[in-house]
C-alpha cells in the first residue's frame, strides 16, 4: 500500500492534503451544488431570498438524503435495496392512521414507531437476502411489490388528509430551530451518525469489507450475514423515519407517497460517489448527491426549463457520474500501475 | 443414479447430471415447475373462476401481455449474459411518444413514424449497449440512469399532454383477432420473435456465447467469444423490441403519453426471473420465461375477474417473485444436506458445479 504514494508526488504535506481535497468527490458535488444555487437565484432572487426560500433549499432534500444514507450502507456491502419506496408509503400510511386511532400520541413515539416499523420491513429483505443467499435486486424488487400491494390494500380509496394530523405534527414539517428546519436537523443528525459509524466504527468498516470482496471477508472471519443483515434493517428503518417525515412534511398520504423514491435514492448515492458494486463511497457522498438532485429538479423551472425535463436532467446525471467514476479509476490505475514500476526499477538499481 | 454410474466403471470421467435418465432431466427443471404451475393455475382458473373459460379471457391474456411477452424475450437472453437492462419500460414510452409526435405534429404515416421509432429505439439500445460492453460500467447503473434519461426525454418532449388521433385501420388493427380464431393479431409477431429467440439462445453459436458470458466471461474470451460485441447487440435488440412494444401499445390504447408502460421494467424482469432465468447469469430457458410471463398473465386475469383489486394482484406477484428465488434457494440447500454433492430436485450452478472431479470415488465414499 505504501506504494501509492509515489516518490515525487509528495513534495509537502499541504500539497498533498489540497490535492487529496481536489480529487474527493465529496467536495466537487458540494462545488456543483453550491454552483447551481448561485446561478439559479442569480436568475431568480426569489429561489433564496422569498419567503420560504432558505427553508425549502434545505427542506426539500431532507427527505431523500434519509433514504440516500440507508440505500448507501446497503449498496456499500455490494447489495441494493429497491423496496425503500414502498416503506416510506407505508410508514407514512400507518403515521396516518396512529394520528386517527389516537389523536394524542406525543409526536416523538410516533418518529420510533416509523422508525422501528421500517426496520420489521427492512429485516423481512435482510433475512430473506442473508440467509436465502439470493441477489438483493430480486429480494427487494418483490418485497417492493409486497409493500406497496399491502400499503394500497390497507388504505383502500382512503386517504390521510392534514386534517386528520394534530397540529403539533404539522408544524413540525416546516418548523424552523434558528432558522433550520427541523426535518433537516433529523436528517443531518442520522447522516452525522451513520457518517461516523461507516467511517470510524468497527461494523461500518466490515461493510466496506464486505462489499469490496465477500468471499474474503468470510474467509477472513467477518460475520457477513450479520453485517448484512444490519444494513438491510438500516436502510429499512431510514425509510421508515422519512415516511414520518412525509407525512409531517405534506399533510397528505396519498396512494403514490413514496413511489420511485428507491431509484432517486440509488441516483443520489450513484451521483455521490457510491459504486454500485460495492465497497467504496461515503454517506456524505450520498447525501450531498441527494441534495443536489432535488435542488436541481427545483431550480429547472426556475431557470426557465420546463419541469417535463427534470427526469432527463437526473438520469444525465446519473450516467455522467458512472463515467466520471470509470475515467478517474483508469486514471488512477494507471498513475498506480507507473508508481510500482518506478519503485520496483529504484529497487532493482539499488540492489 | 449410483447404479448409473456404476454400470460403466472405466469410463474416464462422469457426470452426474448426465446420469440421470433424459426425461428425468428435462422434467425436473425449474422452467417444467413453472409450466407446472402454469397449468395447474390455468385448470383452476378454468374450473373455479366464473367466466374465465369464455374465448375473451384468452384474447385479452394475449392483447394485455403482449408488451411483457415481447420484451421478456430479448431481455432472458440479457440476464442470462449476467447483466440487467432496467430502461425497457422507458424505451416504449420514448417510442410511444415519437410515433404520437411524428404521425400528428410531423404529419408522418404511421409505418414511416413506427420505423423511425424503432430506430430511435435501436440507437437507446446502442447507448446502453456502449457504456455496458465496451466502456464496462456496470449495467444495473447504467439502465438506471438511462430509464430515468429516456424517461424524461419522452416526458420532455410531450409534458403532460397525449396524442390520440390515430387512424383507425391501425388502431383496429392491433386489437384485430387472428381470422376467426381467439387470439389477437400481435400474437403473430409474438411468435415469429419466439421462433427466432428460440433459435438464437438454444441452436446458435451466439447463444452458446450467451450462456458463456453468464458463467465466466473471462473463459468465454478466451474461447473465442467476443463478449463485447454479444453484449451490444443484445442491448440494440432489447431496445428495439422495446421500441416495437412501444408502437403496439400506442395503437392499441390510441394515446400516446409520456409515462406510457411506467415501471413495466419491473413486471418484466420479474417475468423473466419467474421462468428460472438465473440473476446471476448463465442459466435460463425461453420455454420457461414464456411459461413466466403466462403465469403472471393468467393470475393477474383470474384474480380480477375474482373482482380482486390491482393491490392484491401486486401483493401475489411479489411474493411469487421472492417465492421463486428462495425455493431454488432452499431446495438446493435440502438436496446438499441430504446427499452430498448429488444433483439436486432443481439445480442450480453450485449443484452443478459439484459435478464429481475424479473417477469413481464419489460413488464409492457415498456407499
Amino acid at each position: 500500500m505504501t506504494t501509492l504514494t509515489a516518490p515525487g508526488t509528495l513534495s509537502s504535506p499541504l500539497r498533498h492534503t489540497l490535492a487529496g481535497l481536489l480529487r474527493s468527490r465529496e467536495i466537487a458535488i458540494a462545488v456543483v451544488a453550491v454552483l447551481v444555487v448561485a446561478v439559479t437565484t442569480a436568475k431568480n432572487h426569489q429561489f433564496l431570498f422569498a419567503a420560504n426560500g432558505w427553508r425549502d433549499l434545505l427542506l426539500t432534500p431532507s427527505i431523500l438524503l434519509l433514504l440516500a444514507v440507508g440505500e448507501t450502507a446497503v449498496v456499500i456491502t455490494r447489495s441494493v435495496d429497491l423496496s425503500i419506496g414502498s416503506v416510506v408509503g407505508l410508514t407514512a400510511y400507518l403515521t396516518g392512521r396512529l394520528f386517527i386511532a389516537h389523536p394524542g400520541l406525543p409526536v416523538g413515539l410516533v418518529f420510533l414507531i416509523g422508525l422501528a416499523a421500517g426496520g420489521v420491513l427492512g429485516l423481512v429483505n435482510g433475512v430473506l437476502v442473508a440467509f436465502g443467499r439470493v441477489p438483493a435486486l430480486v429480494i427487494t424488487l418483490g418485497t417492493m411489490y409486497v409493500y406497496r400491494g399491502i400499503f394500497l390494500t390497507w388504505a383502500g380509496s382512503n386517504r390521510v388528509n392534514a386534517s386528520d394530523l394534530p397540529d403539533s405534527f404539522l408544524r413540525l414539517g416546516t418548523q424552523q430551530v434558528l432558522t433550520i428546519p427541523v426535518l433537516t436537523i433529523i436528517a443531518v443528525v442520522v447522516l452525522a451518525v451513520a457518517g461516523y459509524y461507516l467511517y470510524s466504527a468497527r461494523g461500518g468498516r466490515e461493510l466496506y469489507a464486505i462489499g469490496s470482496d465477500p468471499d474474503a471477508a468470510r474467509l477472513y472471519g467477518l460475520r457477513v450475514t450479520r453485517r448484512v443483515l444490519t444494513a438491510f434493517v438500516l436502510s429499512g428503518a431510514m425509510a421508515g423515519l422519512a415516511g414520518v417525515a412525509t407525512a409531517a412534511r405534506y399533510g397528505t398520504v396519498s396512494a403514490n407517497a413514496g413511489l420511485n423514491l428507491e431509484l432517486q435514492a440509488v441516483g443520489a448515492a450513484v451521483i455521490g460517489g457510491v459504486a454500485i458494486f460495492g465497497g467504496s463511497g461515503t454517506v456524505w457522498g450520498a447525501a450531498l448527491g441527494a441534495f443536489l438532485l432535488v435542488t436541481i429538479n427545483r431550480a429547472l423551472p426556475v431557470i426557465g426549463v420546463q419541469d417535463f425535463w427534470q427526469q432527463f436532467v437526473v438520469g444525465a446525471m446519473i450516467i455522467g457520474a458512472i463515467v466520471l467514476d470509470r475515467v478517474l479509476s483508469i486514471r488512477r490505475d494507471r498513475k498506480i500501475a507507473a508508481a510500482t514500476s518506478a519503485a520496483r526499477a529504484a529497487a532493482r538499481g539499488n540492489s | 443414479m449410483t447404479t448409473a454410474a456404476t454400470a460403466q466403471p472405466t469410463a474416464s470421467r462422469q457426470y452426474p447430471a448426465h446420469g440421470t435418465p433424459w426425461w428425468r432431466r428435462v422434467l425436473l427443471t425449474r422452467e417444467f415447475a413453472i409450466i407446472g404451475l402454469l397449468v395447474v393455475a390455468f385448470l383452476y382458473a378454468n374450473a373455479a373462476v366464473p367466466h374465465f373459460n369464455s374465448p375473451l379471457t384468452l384474447y385479452f391474456l394475449g392483447l394485455d401481455n403482449a408488451e411483457i411477452m415481447l420484451i421478456a424475450l430479448p431481455l432472458a437472453l440479457v440476464v442470462i449474459t449476467g447483466e440487467i437492462d432496467l430502461s425497457v419500460a422507458s424505451v416504449v414510452g420514448l417510442s410511444s411518444v415519437l410515433v404520437g409526435l411524428l404521425h400528428q405534429d410531423a404529419g408522418l404515416s404511421i409505418p414511416l413514424a413506427g420505423l423511425i421509432a424503432i430506430v430511435a429505439g435501436a440507437v437507446a439500445g446502442a447507448f446502453n449497449g456502449f457504456l455496458v460492453a465496451y466502456v464496462r460500467l456496470p449495467s444495473l447503473a447504467v439502465t438506471i440512469g438511462t430509464m430515468a434519461l429516456f424517461r424524461g426525454l419522452a416526458v420532455g418532449l410531450l409534458g403532460t399532454k397525449a396524442k390520440t388521433e390515430f387512424p383507425t385501420y391501425w388502431t383496429h388493427l392491433a386489437q384485430e383477432h387472428i381470422g376467426s380464431s381467439r387470439y389477437p393479431v400481435i400474437v403473430i409477431p409474438i411468435l415469429v420473435l419466439l421462433v427466432f429467440f428460440v433459435w438464437l439462445l438454444h441452436f446458435s453459436p451466439f447463444g452458446r456465447g450467451v450462456y458463456e458470458i453468464g458463467l465466466n466471461d473471462e473463459a468465454a474470451h478466451f474461447s473465442g467469444v467476443n463478449v463485447e460485441r454479444t453484449k451490444f447487440l443484445l442491448f440494440v435488440l432489447t431496445a428495439t423490441i422495446s421500441a416495437f412494444a412501444g408502437i403496439y401499445i400506442t395503437l392499441r390504447n390510441g394515446n400516446a403519453r409520456g409515462d406510457n408502460a411506467t415501471g413495466d421494467e419491473l413486471k418484466i424482469v420479474a417475468a423473466v426471473l419467474l421462468g428460472g432465468v438465473s440473476i446471476f447469469g448463465g442459466r435460463g430457458a425461453l420455454h420457461g420465461v414464456v411459461a413466466g410471463v403466462l403465469l403472471l398473465g393468467v393470475i393477474q386475469s383470474a384474480l380480477r375477474l375474482e373482482n380482486v383489486t390491482v393491490n392484491v394482484i401486486n401483493i401475489v406477484i411479489g411474493v411469487l417473485l421472492v417465492l421463486s428465488v428462495i425455493s431454488s434457494s432452499v431446495l438446493s440447500w435440502l438436496s446438499r444436506q441430504r446427499s452430498g454433492p448429488s444433483p439436486g430436485l432443481f439445480r442450480r450452478r453450485p449443484a452443478v458445479a459439484a459435478a464429481v472431479p475424479f473417477p469413481g470415488t464419489a460413488p464409492t465414499t457415498k456407499g
